[in-house]
């Protein structure tokens, strides 16, 4: 269970948003309402000035008790919006980064299943700037699931595709369903939340507006 | 006329040891510094940036004198580093080394600088959500995405360290064997009567050292820069 109560003030934004639960949690709303800083934050990479954060029993962050896991022990896959591949390492060294950064054993029959997931058999030895766009979020979505995660965070994983291309990737994000991984999801359509996530968390302004199940979205 | 002599030779062998060892030990900090320059944040970074400038502009004679005075036997740095550590810079090959370090170092750290800043900092984000602890991130991901600048840098500084003259000849003379570099035998021998064949010999070395550092720079750099944009 993901625990989420964090506070952060900048000069012309606040964030103050308190979310807990299971499965995949759409964080959904407009553009400009926080949302990438809320799975910033949660990764890591962006420090609130109070609250807590826990994945289960395990502390992320808690300004009280002055804890704050570095975003490189943290474990949380992240699913940037624009992919964020090394462009100096092939599709397989990316793919293989999180393993070797985490020091854990090759094991080649995960591998193979997250290759097969996403169908990049035939992208290992490119690299990104020979990709296309929907080729790099798979790419990306791979890389982040071999690091063994145990939350993946998927920032508005389509946001940066044509129509086409979202109808191509969006199979394969209704797959990862099926890796019984706690997702953060963050996006601003409708459509897309409703065919992946368990529960919606409705941001506006900073705030949290609505949080429920998926029925929310009408 | 273009057999070498000995001494030519040695003028010629001892230039390149001078200029690679300068290279090889300004580079680590030169990669520290132009990094420090390019992310950091600190009180005193225009002064550090301006001090580092300092040899492109000064006299190459001043850059020599103070590195005597500095460290020279006598020279508080120089003193300090004999006694302790047993080096010596004076009228030395060494202290050759250390002033084409200083007088390149400019060259070294500013191509490295663009490249440190250019370089995506989201992709060392990605990089430690992926496991990867700072520094190995620094390894792994800035350092390479960084080649083409570290190249760059690293020949445009070798070059300079290669014919470097005026600081060398000031702060550790013009010895044939231990400090006397090809610029400095072309100036001796520009001195002497009938040294005009042996110095166009050393002037036509000189010349075909630098084309190939540079040519090498470009190459080594556009392939580095190519292989990122997916070949």
């Amino acid at each position: 269970m993901l625990a989420v109560n964090v506070k952060r003030t900048l000069p012309n934004f606040t964030l103050d948003v308190a979310f807990s639960g299971d499965g995949i949690i759409a964080l959904f709303g407009p553009s400009g309402s926080g949302k990438t800083t809320i799975a910033n934050v949660v990764a890591g990479l962006v420090q609130p000035d109070t609250g807590h954060i826990a994945i289960g029993d395990d502390v992320l962050f808690d300004s009280v008790r002055r804890i704050d896991v570095p975003a490189h022990k943290r474990r949380i896959g992240y699913v940037f919006q624009e992919g964020r591949l090394f462009p100096h390492m092939t599709v397989s060294r990316n793919l293989d980064y999180g393993r070797r950064m985490n020091g854990l054993p090759h094991n080649n029959s995960d591998r193979d299943r997250v290759i097969a997931l996403l169908d990049l058999g035939s992208l290992l030895a490119r690299r990104p700037g020979r990709l296309s766009g929907g080729e790099r979020q798979r790419v990306a979505i791979g890389r982040a699931l071999l690091s063994k995660p145990r939350l993946l965070v998927l920032d508005e994983p389509l946001a940066s595709l044509d129509a086409a291309r979202k109808g191509e990737i969006l199979p394969y994000l209704e797959r990862l369903q099926a890796e019984t991984l706690p997702m953060i999801y963050v996006s601003h359509q409708p459509d897309e939340v409703k065919r992946i996530a368990d529960q919606v968390v409705r941001i506006e302004h900073g705030k949290v507006a609505a949080a429920g199940s998926i029925d929310l979205l009408g | 006329m273009f057999e070498l002599s000995p001494e030519e030779w040695t003028a010629i062998m001892l230039s390149l040891r001078i200029a690679i060892t300068a290279t090889i030990c300004s580079l680590p900090v030169g990669i520290a510094i132009a990094w420090l320059l390019a992310r950091g944040n600190f009180w005193g970074k225009g002064l550090l940036d301006g001090i580092i400038h300092l040899p492109l502009v000064l006299p190459p004679v001043v850059t020599g004198y103070l590195l005597l005075i500095w460290f020279g036997r006598k020279g508080v740095i120089g003193a300090f580093l004999y006694d302790v550590f047993g080096i010596s810079f004076a009228f030395r090959w060494t202290g050759a080394a250390l002033a084409c370090a200083v007088m390149s170092f400019p060259l070294l750290v500013r191509p490295l600088r663009l490249s440190f800043e250019s370089i995506d900092r989201r992709l060392e984000d990605a990089a430690s959500t992926l496991g990867a602890p700072p520094f190995v991130v620094f390894l792994t991901v800035t350092l390479p995405l960084a080649l083409p600048g570290l190249i760059a840098g690293t020949l445009l500084g070798f070059a300079k360290a290669l014919g470097e003259f005026g600081a060398t000849i000031t702060f550790v003379s013009n010895i044939p064997g231990e400090t006397q570099t090809i610029s400095a035998a072309i100036y001796t021998l520009t001195q002497i009567p009938n040294g005009d064949a042996a110095a166009a010999r050393l002037v036509i070395v000189s010349i075909i050292i630098a084309l190939i550092a540079l040519v090498a720079s470009e190459w080594l750099s556009r392939r580095a820069g190519q292989r990122f944009h997916g070949e």
